[in-house]
Parts: C-alpha cells; sequence; structure tokens
C-alpha cells in the first residue's frame, strides 16, 4: 500500500480547517520530503517522526516518502500534526500483514500529538478547539494525548482515544493491543463535571464603599464596563477583584468559549480543583506595561489570543489605567464594540472572541492625592496630561464612572462599632445579579444578547422605546450637550439594568437619574473639565 | 570480502530478471561502476550496496546525493571509453542485506 492517509487539525485562531495528511512511499533512494506548507517548527516533523518510529520498533521504509499536508495552501505550524505524520507513514509503508483494514481505520481518524524522538505522545496547545472541529466536521474517532484526553472528552458526539505512545496508537487501530492498555485507552467518556466552586474573596470584605458595592452589583448585573477613580488605598482594586464572585456561572456554551481560548493559550481549562469544566468567568489583570500583542493578541505568522480573548465571558482589569500606554488602551475601543478582536497576518485572519467586562482603575492625578485634605502637589499641566491618558472615545464606551472616596478613620469608627448591619455577602450579591440577569434574558428572550450592555442601538430606541417623561432627564443633558449620544444609549441601557436590580417593569425617571449620576463626569480624571 | 559476495548475488538477481551482465567492476579515475547490465536494448547500470545486519541503517541510505552525482558522471567516462553513443541508460540500485545466512534483494530501477 504505498499511498496512505490520515486526518489532522490546523489551527487559525478558533476557526479550524481539516487536514489531510498523505503519505506517499515511492521507488526511490530513502529521503523524506514534507510538503504543503509546513513552518519552521513542522518541517522538523521529519526528523521526530522517523526517530520516533525506528525507536518505537517498527519499520521505517528505505525508500523515498512524500508527506503532503492537504490542503496544501493553507500555512501550518506547530508539532501537532506528528501522529498523523507518522500514522499515515505507517500505513502507507504496511508494517505487516494484512494491514488494509488498519490503513482504512488509520484514514477516517483524526490525530493530534506531538511526538518525542523514543515514540512517546506530547501534549499540544489547542486541544479543546481541535476536537470540537473535528467533531463539527463529522468525525467520529480522535485520537489526542493521553494526558489531554480528560480536556477532550469536553466535546462530546466523538469518541477520544488517548495515547501515550506510537504502539499504542497503532495498537488501537488493529485492535489488539494488550487488553488492560485497552481498556482504559478506548471509549473514555467522562460526563461534563463542574468544577466545584469555591470563592477565596467576598464582597464583605470591603467596608465603609456601600456605594461603589452597589455600583459593582450594578456593573455585574447589566455586563457594563467601569471606571474607578480614587485615592491610593480607597479600596479600587478590592473592589475589582471582587468583581467575579458577584457574576452568576457561565452556561456550558460559554465557558467552553473561554476554555477554547486558554487551551490555545495553553492553559488549563480546568476548575480550582483541577477536574471539571471552569464554570467560573476568568479574571485578567495584566500589569500596566503590557504590550499591544499582550492585550489584544498576536504573534507573527499565527496569532495567539491577548487578555481581552482570555478574559472572555469574564473580567478584563485595568490596574492603574493612565499608566498604561496610550495605543494599547485605544486598541480596546473596537473589540469592545464588536465583542471579538480580528488579527490579520500573512497566514490569514485568526478571530478570537473578546466580550469581556472592562474594569479600569485609575488615581485622581500623578500624586494621587487629589481627592484627600492633604492637597494634591501636581501641577495643572501634570494633571490634564494624567488625565488625557485615558481617550475620550474609550470613556465614552464606559458606563459607570464611579469616584471613591477614602474611608475616614470616623466613618470606619462607626461601622465597627454598629455591627447591627451586616455587610451584603458576595453570595446574596450575586443572588441579586442572577435575578436581574434573569428578567433581562426573558425581556431579550427573541435577540441574541444576555445583559443590557450588549443590546444593539436599534432595539434599545425601538422594541424598548420610553417615553419623553421618563427619559427628561438625560434629554436635558444631551441638550446640554453633557453626553454624547452613544452617551444617551449607554445610560438607557444602564437605566434598564437599574430597573431589573429594583424589580421594574421598566425604568422609571429616577433610574434614568441614577443612571446619569452614575455615568458620571465626562473627565472623571478632572483636568481639563 | 562482503562487498565481493554482494555483487555476486546481485548479478545472479539480475541475470534471474533476464539481463545480460556486460561487464563487471569498471574502474575509472574518477571511481568504480559495480555492474555494468543490459535489459533488452537498454544498458543498465547498478549500483550495488551490500550490509550484513541494519543496525547502520539501510543499505540505500549510505548512497547520498554525492554518489549518485559521481555515478552519473562514470556512466558519461564510460560510454567515452567504450566509444559508444547513442545508447539508453538507465541507473539502478541493488541492496544486498545478508542476515543469519539469508541474503534479502532489492532493487530500485531508474533512481540515479
Amino acid at each position: 500500500m504505498p499511498l496512505a492517509k490520515s486526518r489532522a487539525v490546523s489551527l487559525l485562531g478558533l476557526s479550524a480547517t481539516q487536514i489531510e495528511v498523505e503519505a506517499d512511499i515511492g521507488g526511490q533512494l530513502p529521503n523524506f520530503v514534507l510538503v504543503g506548507l509546513p513552518d519552521a517548527s513542522l518541517s522538523e516533523a521529519t526528523a521526530r517522526v522517523r526517530s520516533a518510529v525506528t525507536n518505537s520498533g517498527l519499520p521505517w521504509p528505505a525508500r523515498r516518502i512524500t508527506v503532503n499536508l492537504s490542503p496544501a495552501s493553507v500555512p501550518k505550524q506547530g508539532s501537532a500534526f506528528d501522529l498523523s505524520i507518522a500514522m499515515a507513514v505507517l500505513a502507507a509503508s504496511g508494517v505487516s500483514a494484512n494491514f488494509a483494514p488498519i490503513a482504512v481505520s488509520i484514514a477516517k481518524t483524526f490525530h493530534i500529538g506531538e511526538l518525542t524522538l523514543d515514540g512517546s505522545v506530547r501534549p499540544v496547545p489547542g486541544i479543546l478547539p481541535m476536537v470540537k472541529a473535528a467533531r463539527d466536521l463529522g468525525a467520529q474517532h480522535i485520537m489526542v494525548p493521553y494526558e489531554s484526553l480528560a480536556e477532550a472528552t469536553l466535546i462530546q458526539g466523538i469518541e477520544t482515544i488517548g495515547v501515550q505512545n506510537l504502539r499504542q496508537a497503532l495498537a488501537w487501530h488493529s485492535g489488539a493491543g494488550e487488553p488492560q492498555q485497552l481498556a482504559n485507552l478506548a471509549a473514555q467518556t467522562v460526563d461534563v463535571r463542574v468544577a466545584p466552586d469555591r470563592h477565596q474573596l467576598d464582597i464583605a470584605d470591603v467596608r465603609g464603599q456601600d456605594f461603589a458595592v452597589n455600583a459593582l452589583v450594578i456593573a455585574a448585573a447589566g455586563g457594563h464596563h467601569m471606571l474607578m477613580v480614587g485615592s491610593p488605598g480607597a479600596g479600587k482594586t478590592m473592589l475589582a477583584e471582587r468583581l467575579p464572585t458577584l457574576l452568576p456561572d457561565l452556561s456550558i456554551e460559554a465557558a467552553l468559549e473561554s476554555a477554547a481560548v486558554a487551551s490555545i493559550a495553553g492553559r488549563s481549562v480546568f476548575g480550582r480543583e483541577g477536574v471539571g469544566l471552569d464554570l467560573r468567568p476568568k479574571f485578567e489583570a495584566p500589569h500596566h506595561s503590557a504590550s499591544m500583542s499582550a492585550i489584544v493578541g498576536g504573534g507573527l505568522k499565527t496569532p495567539k489570543p491577548g487578555a481581552i480573548s482570555l478574559a472572555h465571558n469574564g473580567v478584563l482589569f485595568l490596574d492603574e489605567a493612565p499608566e498604561f500606554q496610550t495605543p494599547v488602551l485605544d486598541a480596546l475601543r473596537q473589540p469592545l464594540e464588536s465583542g471579538e478582536i480580528r488579527l490579520h497576518r500573512s497566514a490569514g485572519t485568526a478571530v478570537f472572541p473578546a466580550r469581556c467586562q472592562v474594569i479600569m482603575a485609575a488615581n485622581p492625578c500623578p500624586c494621587g492625592k487629589a481627592f484627600s485634605s492633604a492637597g494634591c502637589h501636581c501641577t495643572a499641566m501634570a494633571r490634564v496630561r494624567y488625565s488625557q491618558k485615558l481617550s475620550g472615545p474609550l470613556l465614552d464606551r464606559i458606563d459607570i464612572r464611579l469616584v471613591i472616596q477614602p474611608v475616614s478613620a470616623l466613618k470606619m469608627r462607626l461601622i465597627e462599632d454598629t455591627n447591627d448591619t451586616l455587610p451584603m455577602t458576595s453570595n446574596q450579591a450575586r443572588l441579586k445579579v442572577e435575578q436581574a440577569r434573569a428578567r433581562a434574558r426573558v425581556r431579550l428572550k427573541s435577540t441574541p444578547w444576555l445583559t443590557n450592555s450588549q443590546v444593539s442601538t436599534q432595539h434599545l430606541r425601538r422594541e424598548l422605546k420610553l417615553s419623553s417623561s421618563v427619559t427628561a432627564p438625560i434629554d436635558k443633558s444631551l441638550n446640554r450637550g453633557r453626553i454624547s449620544m452613544r452617551g444617551y444609549d449607554r445610560c438607557l441601557r444602564l437605566a434598564w439594568t437599574l430597573a431589573d436590580l429594583a424589580g421594574h417593569d421598566s425604568p422609571t425617571i429616577e433610574d434614568l437619574e441614577m443612571a446619569l449620576a452614575l455615568r458620571g463626569d465626562d473627565s472623571p480624571l478632572g483636568g481639563n473639565s | 570480502m562482503l562487498g565481493r559476495y554482494g555483487e555476486d548475488r546481485a548479478c545472479d538477481y539480475l541475470q534471474g530478471l533476464g539481463y545480460s551482465i556486460v561487464e563487471r567492476n569498471w574502474r575509472c579515475r574518477i571511481g568504480e561502476i559495480d555492474i555494468i547490465a543490459r535489459d533488452r536494448d537498454r544498458f543498465v547500470f547498478v549500483e550495488v550496496k551490500t550490509r550484513s545486519a541494519d543496525g547502520f541503517g539501510h543499505p540505500f541510505e549510505s548512497i547520498t546525493e554525492t554518489k549518485a552525482a559521481r555515478l552519473r558522471r562514470l556512466v558519461a567516462a564510460w560510454c567515452e571509453s567504450r566509444q559508444v553513443s547513442g545508447i539508453k541508460v538507465r541507473l539502478d540500485a541493488v541492496s544486498v542485506l545478508v542476515r543469519a545466512g539469508r541474503v534479502n534483494i532489492e532493487h530500485l530501477k531508474q533512481v540515479l
């Protein structure tokens, strides 16, 4: 059988292409040629595959071997094709008599995995989206590295086979491996188990900032972006870190989307305990020295996801936001609107999901004392420059712009002395958030949106139109130029969230006023106001 | 010794295919042609590689591109010294693997 096939998957972003791995053994002097646009790491597969096969005690054909990765025009990269190439070559060389059924089995099966020189199969990044792609392409079987079996079985509707080495892979295809090996290899079906939810942090830890905590609950309920401006030590970071504890669990589909991005980035897709799909929203807090490609994603030929995609369905927290490079912050503008990021490179366009909730924290001025009684040392020029780091168009997309006052000693004493009002815990707050989101979901049932912040302008103006008596406060602000047209729509979305939290059927005039108050000033860092 | 034995086995094999042996171990300044045979109207120049075990790789693997290029030059040199022209030629490789008294012969046509 001089010609044989196997299958593999090539990923660009989260979109996958089925790759046919064809191996041809010709009547020429020994040589091993790999064609079909492989990159450097994939070209090295020839050396790995050959050593892996011979060191597994399997025969290596002493002929000219040509392996083609078809479609040949799709650029391919990485070491995930090793196993598939090895299986195609073995099928073409016909390692034993009566080999035809084995070759048929190999041709039907997707193979993913990197080979070591001793023939072991090593895990590669992106197993989860590859298995999903194979299932969507109609595959019945997919062979993955044994260590990735748990991740692969999160995808239902396809039989996943985990193998530790090349001999096991061949044994599975021949249906004659050692029985105890096959017992724990074939047809391992683990249910999609839910990771146990263990919150370490609690919103009750934040004392004396009831207004900020309420704003955080509102942000959580509607999925609104938020900016917190306050003196150092006022509790901005504490608040932001506790936002994920207010968010409800993700749906299985949403969790799988987030897990697929994590898988490509080479991260674990499992919950804190290491088992089961992670249903908790992700929390990404990149340092302000982060580069453009660290935030939005990047890479030379085949882009990798950035923090904005790793935080998909979760929270992206930018502490000390004005300290980020301005172009990096402004790069967030477009994905915040569209919910995805498109990265154009020579190999093609990678699309990653980027529907995250952005929380920014900033000091009021470079010295941070603008709000304190100690007084600010900054020059007017320094404050203007600092405030300009957050551009107008970016701030326009932030629904809640909150000023956080430091807690005074007197207030702290008051809180500690009056123990009658226990602070709201994260579990109580999450319950409120879940109820508000349930109301929004009922209202948005026939739409693609889940939270108020996602609702389109057209839907907001037509189906959710409010009477002019209710919108009076924001109409006035719009006429006076205090808010932009986008700001007007964002106030409406925020008002709907407030109505959902309060249990109103539609926003009242008070909800609109509150939304306007939460939206705050267009230059929250002062400066040029 | 093993090389000579392998070339004898290769000759037997080629004659078994119906080839006639024209010349063996033709040498010149550039090097040596192991076997020159004739397959009907075609001259076949054969490089024979013999191994006693395949621990050091398959015999064919020792035929490098440099050796192949030399053989092509040798064919020209042979034609010149024998004053022949306008003939059809073919370059083959034969591997002779001797293992535990058993001889395994492989033949690749038109490879060099």
